[in-house]
């Protein structure tokens, strides 16, 4: 059926609208194109990838935790360590912000029906699915899985030196997966652009939904040149072509360039979701609204602008690069950063707190994320890079970065979201525990691997000698990786007392501010029988408080908060939107 | 829309001024090659939205002052359930296939996605059920 949705409005009529016969079950999943289904699909897609990633973690962890480790052999390792990458950067990382979380929400944040392109998105869902499938189907073919890490270097991964189906899987896979990521980034972008209700201008958009946003428009700029650059390196592996070979022509240093340019914003298309998470859980939860609401705004866009001018800090060993340019352009991405951090603590300042478990969660992502964000300032100097680069060090500083950001920040979001998905409660002392042993075993897993980098131990190693005196630092790390698998276990049995012995969810838990608190949890078709009136960035919150408007706060901070009002002043009220 | 023009016509600027510093910088093809298509990238969209944002009144979304029932009416057509995605979706995946297990997964494929294309163009013209 085409369905005509019809905006709600205060004269509407609150019972459902026709919407004819929808199958249920299996026939459901495979045809929806409701936003709801397709996010939620998503959402347990990627979570299953991110629990097999992290089974081979823990087998990475666990030959390493003693020298000559015989646990899986060199070929094994390698492929491992590869499709743990792959695993956890193109099928969870990413697809669980774009396509799970942002695809269930952000048309919940801007009072939409559906997303703009129902179809299309449904389309995302399973070139995504298939694309996930035949890079894990790779461990079944005779050579085995991709074993040329995650990257792909030219000429590791061309047909003399990793010959056999496994990478020619990966590269379809990346193919497949790159599409659907496209596709549902036009899809965000057309949603937030001409599905908003009316009032929600773009400066009263969730910070959420405007990072979502700038992650899209990256996602654009992004896939697009991997996308190419497979194509091509595939061209090399089988028609004889020269592009990425070290005879005939080729230049292997253009694939790193290629790639680079695709991954330097993937690495925000994977953070910037997640700092949007962080920044509605830390408003909610501190009962406030986001402090120096624009500069947050401004912050991500400059974070999205500059992370196209930095890929090659990722290759100042290969010796042809221009060192200072891109050693000063990464530099500059500390500053949005550092604004991000002032606005999150002052966002907290004098907040009233609540210490939910997504609240835990997303202090959690600051901490870990902060000492990511510090170690990565320090590899943006080419001296520090060069003694580093390849060792445990830079394994350190990224998964900082990126668990910090997609596992931290990704669970503040799920905890925070799964009572309007699902309509359900999770239980929160479980919830509490996984924060803890996920907090601790974190630091234990890679703080040691700093010091292992220092020590000159190199990434991507199968085994070491006992002579070099690594063995006790490997050994804390594979226990902290114990720690955080027992975390996610209890997570999973969080998610199974829920689904068995439901705690029912009313509409708004957690006392939100959003738009998406204004429907029923989970929504009904087409999402809202009911809008409150748009005022400002947090309409539920101001309609459920009227004595105490995001306007009349903002009055109070100005007069009485000195430097603080001062502050929020410059960033949130100025233009057209002062009433 | 002038938000939504200005944050994209912002992209092109920022990757116009970087392409021509890194070019001026380092005489590199390639990374001036990619920062300019990025430039361009921000300019279309941007420049189109711009175009139309001169040309329209402000839309309720657009007005800090709207009331939801200034929004009232239809918001626009959105397909109900369909099948076609999962097979497009499917025949995708079994042409992209052929690249690893030889033509025959592109017939398959093929198949299924042409089937699909005409099913969904079929489905949107009768506006009904699969």
């Amino acid at each position: 059926m085409t369905l005509l949705a019809e905006r709600p409005s205060p004269l509407s009529h609150p019972e459902e609208p026709e919407h004819g016969h929808e199958p249920s079950g299996v026939l459901n999943w495979l045809t929806s194109t409701d936003h709801k289904v397709i996010g939620k699909s998503y959402t347990i897609t990627s979570l299953v990838f991110f629990c097999l990633a992290g089974v081979m973690a823990v087998v990475i962890r666990t030959q390493l935790a003693s020298p000559d480790g015989t646990i899986v052999s060199q070929h094994t390792y390698n492929e491992l360590f590869t499709m743990h990458g792959s695993l956890m950067l193109y099928l969870f990382a990413g697809p669980f912000a774009f396509g799970g979380l942002a695809n269930y929400i952000v048309p919940l944040q801007v009072g939409a029906p559906d997303m703009a392109f129902p179809r299309l998105n449904a389309l995302s869902y399973w070139l995504y699915l298939t694309g996930g499938l035949t890079m894990i189907a790779g461990f079944l073919t005779v050579g085995g899985a991709a074993d040329f890490g995650w990257v792909a270097y030219a000429p590791l991964s061309n047909a003399v030196n990793s010959p056999g189906a496994g990478p020619d899987m990966w590269i379809v896979a990346l193919v497949l997966t790159g599409f659907s990521a496209i596709f549902t980034g036009v899809n965000i972008v057309a949603t937030i652009f001409y599905l908003r209700a009316p009032g929600l201008t773009m400066f009263r958009l969730p910070i959420f939904t405007w990072n979502m946003l700038v992650t899209a428009i990256l996602i654009l700029v992004a896939f697009p040149v991997l996308t190419a650059a497979l194509i091509l390196l595939w061209c090399d592996r089988h028609l004889g072509a020269h592009i990425f070979t070290t005879t005939g022509g080729g230049v292997p240093v253009l694939w790193q360039n290629l790639f680079w340019f695709f991954g330097h914003p993937e690495v925000y298309i994977l953070a910037l979701p997640y700092f949007g998470m962080v920044t509605d859980v830390l408003a909610t939860f501190s009962r406030k609204p986001v402090f120096g609401y624009r500069g947050m705004i401004f912050a991500t866009i400059s974070i999205g602008a500059l992370s196209t001018a930095v890929w090659a800090h990722h290759m100042f060993t290969t010796g042809v690069v221009l060192l200072p340019f891109f050693s000063l352009m990464s530099y500059l991405i500390a500053v949005p950063t550092g604004i991000k951090f002032f606005n999150w603590i002052g966002t907290m300042w004098r907040g009233s707190l609540h210490f939910t478990t997504a609240m835990l969660f997303a202090v959690g992502f600051l901490i870990v994320f902060l000492f990511g964000g510090v170690t990565g300032v320090l590899l943006a100097a080419p001296p520090v890079d060069f003694a580093t680069h390849n060792t445990y060090f830079v394994v350190a500083h990224f998964h900082e970065v990126l668990f910090g950001s997609a596992v931290f920040g990704g669970f503040a979001g799920l905890y925070y979201w799964y009572p309007k998905m699902t309509g359900r409660m999770l239980r929160e002392r479980l919830g509490q525990a996984s924060f803890w042993f996920m907090f601790i075993g974190f630091w234990v897993t890679f703080l040691p691997q700093y010091l292992l980098g220092l020590h000159g131990m190199p990434r991507r190693i199968a085994e070491y000698a006992a002579s070099e005196g690594w063995t006790g630092l490997n050994r804390v790390s594979s226990v902290g990786a114990y720690l955080l698998f027992i975390s996610v276990a209890i997570m999973v049995v969080n998610f199974y007392i829920s689904w068995r012995r439901p705690i029912v969810a009313s509409g708004n838990p957690w006392d939100g501010q959003t738009l998406e608190w204004a429907a029923a949890s989970p929504p009904v078709h087409h999402n809202f029988t009911w809008l409150p009136p748009v005022r400002s960035e947090r309409p539920v919150w101001d309609f459920n408080h009227p004595e105490h408007t995001t306007q009349q706060h903002r009055q109070s901070d100005h007069a009485t908060d000195g430097l603080v009002g001062v502050a929020t002043t410059g960033f949130t009220d100025t233009g057209e939107e002062s009433e | 829309m002038k938000v939504e023009s200005h944050l994209l016509l912002f992209m092109a600027s920022f990757g116009a001024v970087i392409a021509l510093i890194y070019w001026f910088f380092s005489y590199d093809d390639g990374g001036t090659a990619m920062l300019t298509a990025f430039a361009l990238l921000g300019l279309l969209p941007g420049g189109y939205y711009f175009w139309w944002s001169r040309r329209m009144a402000p839309r309720p979304e657009d007005r800090p002052e709207a009331k939801q029932s200034d929004g009232a009416g239809v918001v626009g057509a959105f397909p109900g359930s369909s099948i076609w995605p999962f097979v497009l979706g499917l025949g995708a995946a079994m042409t992209a296939l052929a690249l690893v297990f030889g033509f025959w997964s592109a017939i398959f494929g093929l198949t299924l996605a042409v089937s699909a294309v005409i099913g969904v163009i079929v489905e949107s013209r009768r506006g009904g059920a699969y």
